[in-house]
């Protein structure tokens, strides 16, 4: 399969472009990730109103939704980079996927977490079989399998694709498997109260939401580029921009 | 005789050779049926409400531990190699081990799983439910269980590993699958379940085969 | 027929061999030599499309071989470490099973094959029942059988007896006189009468580089 591509696409695939354009966007992402997370947490957590049902208990929703949203997006950037690292075999595309496991992992557990401490003033338990917490939870299997495949190869460019045809699969199931779930979920509770389907919310309660989605973005734009670059050296050590590089410092 | 046939009739031919293969998943799926009474409750109430999820996950698990010998063999005495620089086609020769697969494995599970429905006080009405969920969402199993077969056929510690591979994407067929059995067991209709179930295996048909040669290249590969 | 251009490969952080080629043509014997752990095995398996991790180009009929997989593995017999042949099947079902898969293994039926590896009367046998020598040349019956024009042969001597040796060697003569191509690995001194053998040593090349 031969697909010509602008020229930028394929910049990208080597690694000395990605490390220096990164050197310019790392710092400018983690600044405003800085500023956006810490708006929307005060905003969120000071300044917008209580929620007339759940009280205080609700302001969680400024750490849970953005993480579980990011969860999700980062299994697609994954799967989608995988896709791109086995059709034009590049191997920047792989360094990429792989770098965003272990993020999109640690965001699931980060949205079960919050979900958890919500659900227990919320539905007086830790844990309750909701079809999204439930989601969640197949989500952070999928990724902990991804992660462990990787590892499993001792050749890494056999690894990366391995992982990237898992992550392929993976993606193509997602909509399969939740929808499975909602379905086992109306069947076995009936219509119950949903976490974070909630009712036309005021502009003072969604609009910090709003700002810590975006901040969560930068933030997980900011991690990834870091743990590409860290990724990017390891494996090009023996190439000489990353020898002249050593020796700068 | 075309190729997939001629590839089928192979894989069996071995199946039946080594006929451990074809008879320990069957015990298996026997065996963690019987621990559930033992280790929850032999009241038929308890075990009846039980049975559709208990008699399916350990079907789920029958199939899984038996997955991991698709390519295994193939792999270790060269015979996968030779698939490979063959100009046969892959795809015929990958879905010809999955049905192979199946026929040992998911075909012989449904046969055998009113046994365990009887032991674990399925009503009648589930009966005829669970074969057809086990038939029709079974070959499910194998195809998504033959993608991680692929995927780690080349690693050394493969076993643990296809589990944490594959489990999550059985969860669909394990949810519509003993869903047909709770709902004939209820004496409710069973047509939109197995609907699903068609729709899943429909579904995986055409695509793991792609998923699975690619895979399977990269094993080889590495 | 098949060409290689400035062939890349390292394992494990180590070269292997780098900016190789080489151009084997009708009726030549390429034989590779070089240590244990030179890259032999990895080199054939590059030519057969057995592994992807090596840079350079590689052409089969004047065409990159990416492109030409299909025609290349129809024209291709690999022999590699690893018999291919079942243990749980007898020489007869193996034999049908690998002519099925290759239809170029069509030289002679399967009950002449048997008889030319000297297994005839052994047809029923399962594999595992078979001495290690007799499984080797279940696997070598390929050799009788192709009529593919390239043939890509990883140590095939081994586990043979002297007579095995000499029929083999006839085999790879008889097909080079006809204008086959072989690469082979082997520790063995090959001889052809009438042909003289290219060789190309992979320690020379490694520290080369």
């Amino acid at each position: 399969m031969k697909i010509k591509m602008p020229r930028w696409f394929y910049q990208l695939a080597s690694p000395r472009w990605f490390y220096d354009i990164t050197s310019m966007l790392l710092p400018w992402f983690s600044m405003i990730a800085l500023i956006l997370m810490i708006t929307g947490a005060v905003w969120g957590l000071v300044f917008a109103p209580e929620d007339y049902q759940q009280g205080n208990s609700y302001r969680i929703i400024y750490i849970h939704v953005p993480t579980a949203i990011l969860a999700q997006s980062c299994y697609m950037l994954m799967a989608v980079a995988g896709g791109i690292g086995l059709v034009w075999k590049m191997k920047m595309a792989h360094v990429v996927a792989k770098a965003c496991a272990p993020i999109g992992a640690s965001m699931a557990v980060l949205a079960l977490a919050t979900g958890a401490i919500w659900g227990k003033p919320t539905w007086g338990a830790w844990w309750v079989w909701d079809a999204r917490l439930t989601s969640m939870l197949v989500l952070l299997f999928l990724y902990i399998g991804v992660i462990a495949l990787t590892s499993a190869f001792e050749h890494v460019a056999s690894g990366d694709k391995a992982a990237a045809v898992l992550a392929l699969v993976g993606v193509v199931n997602i909509p399969i498997i939740k929808y499975s779930v909602e379905w086992w979920n109306t069947l076995h509770q009936g219509a119950t109260f949903t976490l974070t389907e909630k009712p036309a919310m005021p502009p003072e309660m969604w609009m910090p939401l709003l700002i810590m989605v975006i901040g969560f973005y930068c933030f997980f734009g900011a991690i990834l580029m870091s743990r590409a670059r860290t990724e990017v050296l390891q494996r090009e050590s023996r190439a000489d921009w990353v020898k002249s590089l050593v020796e700068q410092s | 005789m075309s190729f997939l046939v001629a590839a089928i009739r192979r894989d069996l031919l071995l199946a039946f050779r080594r006929r451990n293969d074809i008879v320990n998943p069957l015990a298996f799926f026997l065996m963690v049926g019987v621990m559930f009474p033992l280790g929850v409750s032999p009241e038929a109430s308890v075990l009846s409400a039980l049975a559709p999820g208990v008699i399916w996950v350990a079907a789920l698990l029958a199939c899984l531990l038996s997955v991991d010998g698709i390519f295994r063999t193939d792999f270790d005495d060269g015979s996968l190699e030779q698939m490979l620089v063959s100009p046969q086609s892959l795809h015929q020769l990958v879905m010809a081990k999955v049905i192979c697969h199946w026929l040992i494995s998911g075909f012989c599970l449904a046969m055998i799983s009113p046994l365990l429905a009887m032991m674990l006080f399925l009503p009648g009405e589930g009966v005829m439910p669970l074969v057809l969920s086990l038939l029709l969402g079974t070959p499910a199993l194998s195809m998504f269980g033959a993608i991680g077969a692929a995927l780690t056929v080349g690693l050394r510690k493969g076993g643990v590993l296809i589990a944490l591979l594959v489990l999550p994407l059985y969860i669909p067929v394990l949810i519509f699958g003993s869903g047909t059995v709770q709902a004939g067991a209820m004496g409710l209709p069973i047509a939109g379940y197995l609907a699903l179930l068609g729709a899943i295996l429909v579904f995986s048909t055409l695509l793991s085969p792609f998923a699975i040669v690619a895979a399977l290249k990269i094993s080889v590969r590495s | 027929m098949l060409e290689v251009k400035n062939l890349f490969c390292e394992r494990d952080e180590r070269v292997l061999f780098g900016g190789l080629g080489f151009t084997v043509n009708r009726g030549e014997v390429l034989q590779i030599e070089g240590q244990n752990g030179s890259g032999k095995t990895t080199l054939l398996r590059i030519l057969c499309g057995l592994t992807e991790a090596y840079e350079g180009d590689i052409f089969w009929q004047g065409r990159p071989i990416d492109e030409v997989r299909e025609a290349f593995f129809h024209a291709l017999l690999y022999v590699g470490h690893l018999a291919g042949v079942k243990a749980a099947m007898t020489a007869e079902e193996n034999l049908a099973w690998m002519m099925r898969l290759d239809p170029m293994l069509n030289k002679y039926s399967i009950a002449e094959a048997l008889d030319k590896v000297g297994l005839y009367g052994y047809e029923d046998v399962p594999c595992y029942a078979l001495s290690a020598g007799q499984q080797r040349r279940v696997g070598l019956a390929r050799l009788y059988l192709s009529t593919a024009p390239i043939w890509i042969l990883d140590e095939p001597f081994t586990a043979l007896d002297k007579k095995g040796v000499a029929e083999k060697e006839a085999l790879i003569a008889e097909h080079v006189n006809s204008g086959g191509v072989v690469i082979l690995t082997t520790h063995h001194n090959l001889q052809i009468p009438g042909k003289s053998i290219r060789y190309m040593n992979l320690d020379q090349q490694a520290s080369a580089q």
